[in-house]
């Protein structure tokens, strides 16, 4: 998976067996990451950026990267930025010197939600079983993240390869989401 | 299913992504010590319920969270038009003979 988008910040963990693993799909569980809510005005967006290490995105539903460092566009205040465990207080410090008494919220939300990778060719298939959004690689290219709904479950999807999704949920919700994506692969098994 | 606008976005979505969050351009009592209760009654209850094409506001809740502004037909369900939260209210009226009503 060293191809993928943010192959070193998002990795499977090593210590949970597949969730699912079949020729055409299967679905790793992330390893434990920091995630923070970012929220700032359009004049201190830069500065963060810097801050941060990466530029934080402005054109909506779009990603960016950088060694161990993810910047998703959440909304046009709104950021999830993604760093290692051990460099939540790094970010937190960084922004805080940087930005000063400029506005700005920044909150650690690591604990809120889960996530898993789905890979393979059936990737976007599966995921389409409950997300009414186009998934091909024309309307939905590489690096594109949007919160949306799998079924009844508020997730977010960040697609790292061509074949391969980061899908979010928040942890209450992850057995919901993960069960219901296992559920329809079996479609696949049965075909 | 409707496709709704998201002016945030730039794209098309599932309405199920929406929350209707009712008639727009209702604007607070801007000071509260001055406001009657006969105007906060008007502000907090009192809208116009309209049949035909309205001006609502609506909110991409299971998106990017904001809310903005549109236009629709509320006997058709058509969306005629949508903006952002700010900007101005559109000629309804103007709307409404486009739409042959
Ligand atoms: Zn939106």
């Amino acid at each position: 998976m060293s191809d993928l988008l943010a192959s070193d910040l998002v990795t499977p963990d090593a210590g949970e067996a597949p969730l699912l693993g079949l020729a055409s799909v299967s679905i790793l569980k992330v390893a434990p990451l920091t995630r923070f809510s970012f929220r700032a005005r359009t004049a201190s967006v830069k500065k963060a950026g810097a801050a941060v290490g990466i530029p934080l995105p402005i054109k909506p539903l779009t990603s960016e990267t950088a060694t161990k460092r993810a910047a998703l566009w959440m909304g046009p205040d709104e950021w999830t930025l993604l760093a290692p465990e051990e460099d939540l207080q790094a970010v937190v410090t960084g922004i805080g010197s940087k930005l000063g008494s400029e506005p700005h919220a920044l909150v650690d939300v690591s604990d809120r939600s889960e996530a898993v990778i789905v890979t393979g060719e059936k990737a976007a298939w599966l995921l389409n079983t409950g997300i009414f959004v186009d998934l091909s690689q024309e309307a939905f290219p590489v690096g594109t993240v949007t919160r949306t709904v799998f079924h009844k479950a508020p997730v977010m999807i960040w697609r790292i390869g061509p074949d391969a999704f980061v899908v979010e949920a928040w942890g209450s919700f992850m057995d919901y989401v993960a069960g219901l994506l296992i559920q329809c692969a079996q479609e696949l098994e049965a075909a | 299913m409707l496709l709704i606008y998201c002016p945030y976005c730039e794209i098309e979505r599932a309405e199920t992504e929406f929350h209707c969050g009712g008639e727009a351009h209702i604007a607070r009592p801007s000071d509260p010590e001055k406001t009657t209760e006969d105007d906060w009654v008007e502000f907090l209850y009192m809208r116009s319920n309209t049949k035909g094409i309205a001006a609502e506001r609506w909110r991409h809740i299971h998106g990017c969270g904001r809310f903005f502004n549109a236009v629709r037909n509320t006997v058709s369900d058509e969306f005629l038009n949508i903006y952002k939260t700010g900007e101005a209210k559109p000629d309804l009226e103007a709307f409404a003979r486009e739409a042959g009503k």
